[in-house]
């Protein structure tokens, strides 16, 4: 066999190897659809069909009419349609800061992030005007929206919507607890908040009342004195960060 | 008759060696190309109707990514947000400015801004974000600290070995659950010791072998074999 031929062949063979190494086709992409894939066959290009009017698709058949609405009749409802529960308060937790601290703030005064960058004025929940308003209203609002308030049906589910209502009262009350409302065994090294300062030194009542600094860092949830479950002293919460 | 001088021979075994080396340096040259950013488009941004900042949203202003991908926790599929969703903000915010403008169109109009995918696995590989996130697999871990992205890029291969490299040995990935959203999580260390359920952990084997326990992780040869990805 000559040299020549034997240098053609491998050059051809590892120029192959080369090139065909640079394509990912073939089974790559399928002519199926996957989520949020866009559709060629129907008009408006999307290949997720909209629901049917006057139709109920499966677990959408919504017997509870209160869970759902918040209304009994056309009157707006201040009970839970389920029994509020450690669980469900911290559920309400989780979500109230995920939806709703943005605008509100975590400590529900208002002064969230997005308002001090230009949004309109959000509530604050501590004011009279909205803290007596009832559940089926936040409810309500946060399915609907109201004024200013973007409304949330699409990014909250109905039970979490109730769990973040919870949380709402939960706040509120919170607000104005006192050391008293503390069960004795679980003072432990509390401090009543009049006592409390800031990291900076400022008395937290006042830092509270001028908004906090409205960021993910405010008020720490879960070891001020007014918080709806304190922690048992001494024992970390599931995965504490120590500095 | 003899064509060839005798010297050849040396030459052509010289050659027959240099064939072999060639070749091993191409393949290996194709294999280093195949997992080059060239082919994964790893570190790569897309361009997309929006110059959408993850770092100005997720840093700068901390919202969480569940306000905007929704259905992480619970489907295979991390959501990637309506119009909808921006104009929550946008409505009052930015009003004017031109950047916002395919936003804006998008929602006078009725129509869905058309998002490039960054991360995309091919079609035949099956992948499930709720799974990950519900075991302690934060999004940073194959995702990088996307809080400190102006622009979305993938920085992993997402090629069959980087999957298993994990799955193999999750442990030496896995944290807390409470965790997986925060892009500044560290691993533990005895400067910054973790503590879950009243245990204090220094390292990162110890405290994720805890946590495959805690979880039920399944079994290495479950979670490593084909048809868990490829169904
Ligand atoms: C994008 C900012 C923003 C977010 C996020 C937001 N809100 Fe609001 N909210 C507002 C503003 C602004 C108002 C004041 C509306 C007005 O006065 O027109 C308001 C008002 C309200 C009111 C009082 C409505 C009334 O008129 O009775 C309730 C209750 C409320 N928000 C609940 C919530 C809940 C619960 C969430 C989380 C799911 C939430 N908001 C998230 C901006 C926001
Ligand atoms: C304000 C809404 C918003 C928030 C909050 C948000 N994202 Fe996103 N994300 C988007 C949008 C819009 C896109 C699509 C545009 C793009 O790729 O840049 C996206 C894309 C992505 C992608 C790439 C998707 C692809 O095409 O492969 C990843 C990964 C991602 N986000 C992760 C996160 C993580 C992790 C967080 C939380 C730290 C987060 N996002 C928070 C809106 C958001
Ligand atoms: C929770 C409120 C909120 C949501 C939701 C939101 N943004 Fe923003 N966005 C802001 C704020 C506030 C600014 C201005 C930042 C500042 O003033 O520092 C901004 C700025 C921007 C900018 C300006 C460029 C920059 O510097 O980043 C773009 C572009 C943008 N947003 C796109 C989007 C898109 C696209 C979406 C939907 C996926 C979205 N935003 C959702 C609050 C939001
Ligand atoms: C185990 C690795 C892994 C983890 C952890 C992970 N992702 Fe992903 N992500 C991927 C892969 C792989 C894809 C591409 C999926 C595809 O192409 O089907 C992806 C795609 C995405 C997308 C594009 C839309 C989609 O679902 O395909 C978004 C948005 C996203 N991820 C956000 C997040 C967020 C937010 C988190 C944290 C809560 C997270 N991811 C955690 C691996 C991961
Ligand atoms: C950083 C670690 C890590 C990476 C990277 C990773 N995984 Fe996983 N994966 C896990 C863990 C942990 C589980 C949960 C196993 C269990 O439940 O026992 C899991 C489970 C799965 C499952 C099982 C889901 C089910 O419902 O049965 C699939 C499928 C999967 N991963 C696919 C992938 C693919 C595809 C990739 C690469 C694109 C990937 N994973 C990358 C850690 C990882
Ligand atoms: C943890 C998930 C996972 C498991 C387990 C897994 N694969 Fe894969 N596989 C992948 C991913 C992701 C890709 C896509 C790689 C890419 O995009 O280059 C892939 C690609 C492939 C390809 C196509 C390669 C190409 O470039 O076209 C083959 C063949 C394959 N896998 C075979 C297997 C076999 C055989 C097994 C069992 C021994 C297996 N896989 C187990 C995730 C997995």
């Amino acid at each position: 066999m000559s040299r020549r031929l034997y240098l053609r062949g491998t050059l051809l063979a590892t120029s192959a190897l080369l090139i065909l190494s640079g394509c990912r086709q073939d089974m790559h992409n399928q002519p199926k659809y996957v989520p949020y894939r866009s559709s060629e066959f129907f008009q408006d290009g999307l290949s997720e069909r909209q629901q049917l009017v006057h139709t109920v698709a499966r677990g959408e058949l919504h017997e509870d009419a209160y869970l759902y609405t918040g209304k009994i009749g056309i009157k707006e409802g201040d009970r839970f349609p389920f029994p509020i529960t450690q669980a469900v308060m911290e559920r309400g937790r989780e979500r109230y800061d995920i939806y709703c601290s943005p605008c509100h703030s975590r400590v529900g005064d208002g002064n969230g992030m997005i308002v001090k960058r230009g949004y309109r004025q959000a509530a604050n929940f501590h004011d009279q005007k909205y803290a007596s308003q009832t559940v089926g209203h936040y409810y309500d609002v946060i399915s609907h929206g109201s004024g200013a308030m973007p409304d949330y049906g699409a990014q909250i589910d109905p039970p979490d919507r109730w769990a973040i209502a919870a949380y709402i009262r939960a706040l509120q009350y919170a607000r104005n607890g006192a050391m008293s409302d503390v069960p004795a065994d679980q003072r432990g090294q509390l401090k009543d908040q009049s006592e409390m300062t800031t990291k900076d030194g400022v008395p937290l009542l006042r830092a509270i009342a001028s908004g906090g600094n409205g960021g993910p860092e405010s008020v720490p949830v879960g070891t001020s004195p007014t918080s709806p479950h304190p922690p048992q002293p001494g024992e970390p919460q599931e995965g504490t960060q120590k500095k | 008759m003899q064509i060839f001088h005798r010297s050849t021979n040396t030459i052509s075994r010289a050659t027959i060696f240099g064939a072999i080396f060639i070749v091993a340096v191409l393949l290996w040259a194709s294999i280093q190309f195949q997992r080059s950013p060239y082919v994964t488009y790893a570190e790569v941004a897309r361009p997309q109707p929006a110059p959408f900042s993850h770092q100005h949203h997720v840093a700068g202003l901390g919202i969480d990514c569940r306000y905007c991908h929704t259905s992480i926790e619970t489907s295979s599929f991390a959501g990637i947000p309506p119009t909808k969703t921006c104009m929550n903000c946008h409505s009052q915010i930015w009003t004017g400015a031109p950047m916002l403008e395919p936003v804006r169109e998008s929602f006078r109009t009725g129509k869905s801004l058309v998002w490039n995918r960054v991360n995309d696995l091919p079609d035949f590989v099956y992948f499930n974000h709720s799974i990950h996130i519900n075991k302690g697999v934060g999004c940073n871990t194959c995702h990088e600290p996307v809080d400190r992205m102006p622009l979305m890029y993938n920085f992993a291969s997402l090629q069959m070995e980087w999957c298993l490299d994990c799955h193999r040995a999750p442990e030496k990935y896995l944290r807390p659950r409470d965790q997986v959203f925060n892009m500044r999580y560290e691993q533990p260390s005895s400067g910054k010791p973790i503590v879950v359920d009243g245990k204090s952990y220094t390292e990162q084997l110890s405290l994720g072998t805890d946590l495959v326990h805690k979880y039920n992780l399944r079994s290495v040869a479950d979670i490593t074999s084909c048809s868990t990805c490829h169904r």
